[in-house]
């Protein structure tokens, strides 16, 4: 083993700032990180272990026990949970005799939860050695142990190949894309990988930045920053060593349309960066791909050595004396907060994924405290367009100000779900009706960290100037428990997800869930919905990042707009008190006699 | 990054005030005789800015002092009704989240987390207690880690080394697994001195000398005779 670990460390010349790739490559041989492997990176490293234990505790994917020779990551988000997963987990749990999170006693193959692999339009699906297995059933759970169990490789068990394009049939991956409705500027007909580059050169980086800020670009991943003055402020930080980082984190449950982007137009996207890289002056450009996607890597990686062979990467790009520009792929290990800009620069580095305090931004001190650019995947599509067709073009779509169009990624109850191009302006009316979606109690806009709204909104447009997101809508049909199934699910995604490094973040909404719990077991009183909603805005003003600022989101927008379903639960006998539950506070007697205690007019 | 060429003055609750320009707003605050609370920030070591009970507000934004640098005419507001009920509510869910039973705890008095809720007038949390169970270590020989009272402050993280090497540091993330872990291997070969200094930098009793105790009595410690907060403000009259 000594050896082996060695090895990898050398391979990433014995540097801590490659601290990701060595343990996923540890992970990845071992199906854990031995106490070994922690010692010896302790030694070679210079670190302490406990040192190298903080980063790898914080990844999901990274594991100081053993996952399984198999392993088998279930998504456990809502939308998987209204899709039939309590019938697969049950499957596998019978197939294999052990019950979630835990592995077989042969080490053959173990089950483990995780948070949204962002295939939301196709649940349940589960990620098994980087392979992703989508629309499980119990009949196929039955077939996919058989398979394990028979020793087959991961790619023999992949028996369904999705549709769509270019980018599944060279992945031979099950995962469709589901594309229901393309767009001008993401899917134009005539779209040659090459052109917008060439354009780009022949003009100065000004003269790039200058179009990008006239188009009004603004972020694709949720802030909604203006692409153009991110630019112009990298390029007046100075210095000649700058980077451009792709955010292809794609965390959000909810939200797939990044992967869509990845696998069906990866051409688009590396050229759009070339073109970032052009402007802002960088020669390096990083994708930070969510370990979730891992499926795509290689052929992501192939994709990169064409656009390599054709000149459109590499040195002196398109015959431009002096322009080099080249792009690696750099995984993550799981944790929702990585999308976080500062976190994900944080991960890159070799270190626990804690978004930093700012200032300074990342503009001014990012990667290796050099001046960076972190962009959103669909924003650095975007670019190709506005450079091919110019600014007025661009913002020929849209509204006034949500220049362009948006890739929406749609799922939850309707008959449609997949990725829609749309403009910004939509209504989410528009949006029901073209995913075939009926009966629909609330729509989860944004994601968990979004809103959640009701019919009496649904009138409602899609743009930063009225409902902002960063790209996902889902449907809860009226049957749905919204409380129960959905807001609960958020809100342990969040206390997960979670960096823990502000106490209101990590360590308030744990209150705030229990506190919903508590009402959901029918426990609480009027009393406790003021005080959720009070406590749950306590976030928003005290903590670092995006993600604590609106984790109490799922129960601050339900309390505003379904504030029924909870006033509907709670306790209004004014003598009822909600710290004594008469039932608890029996048990033990009524075990002793053997006989239940029945009170002698009915409560509940 | 903080100019000791350049002074600047800013406002602090209408209180003009100055500074070296790019100094933490929390040290300048205090140079000036005003109280910004805060569990986290040590003057020198590099701002965390995790507990977020510095909550201040900056030319109308919510910001932590610790993590903000002063520049010439800065309006910030400190005592407000809002920004005092929000750090109440950060130390009362620091209280309720850990196990902090002050009475029988060895930095009662010297603790900076108690003192807090004293001055902020905590009588009961408003949170239900989640009586933690996170587990102490006593194996190095010097000192001891309860877990249980840590408020993750990462002071220790950032501060306590041995050879170079991290003594302390976190493990895990998110509400329910984030934890402090000690390296017992380097906290074992700790020196006397360094054994205390860990135990002073630590802001409540989570990090304790071992074989000690209640060398000075409750009642004579130092929060015990004046609020925390106090020495600073008594520079300004
Ligand atoms: C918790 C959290 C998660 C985020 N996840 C993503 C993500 O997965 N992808 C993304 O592009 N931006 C994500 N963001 C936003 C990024 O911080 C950043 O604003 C974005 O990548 C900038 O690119 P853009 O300006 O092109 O949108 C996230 C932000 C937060 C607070
Ligand atoms: S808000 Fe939450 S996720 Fe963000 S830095 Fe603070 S603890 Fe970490
Ligand atoms: S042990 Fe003490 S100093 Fe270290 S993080 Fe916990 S509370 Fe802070
Ligand atoms: S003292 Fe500023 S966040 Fe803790």
């Amino acid at each position: 083993m000594r050896e082996n670990i060695l090895s990898i460390i050398e391979k990433y010349q014995k540097d801590h700032r490659r601290l990701m790739d060595i343990l996923i490559a540890i992970q990845d041989t071992y199906r854990h990180i031995p106490d070994e492997a922690v010692d010896i990176l302790a030694d070679q490293l210079d670190l302490s272990k406990v040192d190298v234990e903080q980063t790898i505790s914080f990844y999901h994917f990274l594991s100081r026990e053993p996952v399984g020779k198999y392993a088998i990551y279930l998504n456990d988000s809502a939308v998987a949970n209204i899709s039939g997963r309590a019938e697969v987990v049950q499957a596998f749990e019978e197939e294999l005799g052990i019950s979630f999170n835990n592995v077989t006693a042969d080490g053959l193959i173990g089950m483990w939860d995780t948070a949204d692999i962002g295939m939301n339009d196709q649940e349940p699906a589960a990620l098994i050695n980087g392979a992703v297995f989508t629309k499980l059933t119990p009949k196929k759970v039955k077939n996919l142990v058989a398979g394990i169990k028979a020793g087959k490789d991961i790619p023999d068990l992949v028996t369904e190949i999705g549709e769509e394009v270019n980018g599944p049939a060279a992945l031979s991956t099950m995962v469709t894309n589901n594309i229901r409705q393309k767009g001008a500027i993401l899917f134009s007909d005539d779209y040659e990988v090459g052109q917008a580059l060439k354009q780009a050169i022949a003009q100065t980086p000004e003269e790039i930045v200058t179009e990008v800020k006239q188009s009004n670009l603004r972020g694709r991943g949720g802030a909604g920053f203006p692409a153009g003055l991110k630019w112009d402020f990298c390029r007046q930080s100075g210095g000649d060593e700058v980077y451009l980082i792709c955010n292809a984190d794609e965390g959000e449950p909810g939200t797939f349309k990044d992967r869509v982007i990845l696998t069906e137009l990866p051409k688009l996207l590396f050229e759009g960066m070339a073109i970032a890289g052009y402007a802002i002056g960088a020669k390096q450009g990083i994708v930070y791909l969510r370990y979730e996607y891992r499926y795509m890597q290689a052929y992501l990686e192939s994709i990169l050595q064409e656009l390599r062979d054709q000149n459109f990467l590499g040195k002196n790009i398109a015959g431009k004396a002096g322009f080099d520009f080249d792009i690696r792929i750099q995984l993550g290990a799981g944790a929702y907060v990585c999308g976080e800009e500062t976190a994900l620069i944080e991960s890159l580095e070799g270190k626990r994924g804690e978004p930093r305090n700012r200032p300074p931004f990342p503009v001014q001190r990012g990667y290796l405290d050099k001046p960076t650019v972190v962009n959103n995947v669909e924003t650095l599509c975007s670019v190709v367009q506005v450079i091919l067709e110019g600014a007025e073009w661009f913002k020929s779509f849209g509204t006034s100000e949500s220049a362009g169009t948006k890739l929406l990624s749609l799922s939850g109850d309707c008959k449609n779900p997949g990725i829609y191009a749309v403009e910004w302006g939509v209504t989410v009316q528009k949006l029901i009706r073209r995913a075939g979606a009926t009966n629909v109690q609330a729509v989860q806009i944004g994601g968990p960290s979004g809103m959640c709204i009701g019919p009496d909104q649904f009138n409602r447009q899609l743009a930063f100037e009225d409902l902002a997101t960063g790209g996902s809508l889902i449907f809860i049909g009226e049957e749905r428990d919204l409380l129960g199934d959905f807001v609960v699910n958020f809100m342990d995604f969040f206390i997960d997800e979670s960096c823990g490094s502000c106490a209101p973040c990590r360590s308030l909404n744990v209150i705030l869930r229990n506190k919903l719990l508590k009402i959901l077991d029918g426990k609480g009183t009027n009393q406790d919905i003021d005080e959720l909603y009070k406590w749950a805005g306590v976030g928003r003003v005290t903590n670092r990042c995006g993600l604590g600022q609106t984790a109490a989101n799922p129960i601050l927008s339900t309390i505003e707009n379904f504030r029924h379903l909870y006033e509907d639960l709670v306790e209004t006998n004014e003598n009822f008190v909600s710290t004594f539950d008469l039932k608890d506070s029996v048990a033990e007697s009524n075990a002793a006699v053997d006989r239940e205690f029945v009170l002698p007019h009915k409560t509940r | 990054m903080v100019k000791k060429d350049e002074k600047i003055s800013f406002e602090i609750d209408g209180q003009t005030c100055s500074a070296w320009a790019g100094q933490p707003l929390l040290d300048a605050a205090k140079d000036n005789g005003i109280f910004i609370p805060s569990l986290c920030h040590v003057q020198g070591l590099k701002p965390a800015g995790s507990c977020r009970i510095c909550n201040v507000n900056v030319n109308g934004r919510n910001m932590t002092a610790c993590t903000t640098r002063v520049s010439a005419g800065m309006v910030v507001e400190n005592h407000t009704p809002e920004l005092n009920e929000l750090r109440k509510t950060i130390i009362e869910v620091l209280f309720v989240s850990g196990n902090h039973f002050c009475p029988s705890c060895e930095k009662s008095g010297n603790c900076e987390l108690q003192a807090l809720g004293y001055r902020y007038q905590m009588m009961v949390p408003r949170f239900p207690y989640e009586f933690p169970v996170k587990g102490v270590d006593a194996r190095p020989d010097l000192i001891y880690h309860d877990r249980n009272r840590c408020i993750m402050c990462k002071r220790c993280v950032r501060s306590i080394t041995k050879d170079g090497k991290h003594v302390f540091a976190l493990n895990g993330r998110g509400g329910e697994h984030l934890h402090v872990a000690m390296d017992v291997d380097l906290a074992s070969q700790l020196t006397e001195a360094e054994a205390q200094e860990a135990m002073d930098i630590c802001p409540v009793g989570a990090i304790l000398k071992k074989e000690q105790g209640f060398l000075v009595p409750i009642g004579e410690r130092k929060y015990d005779k004046a609020p925390i907060g106090s020495d600073i403000e008594a520079q300004n009259g």
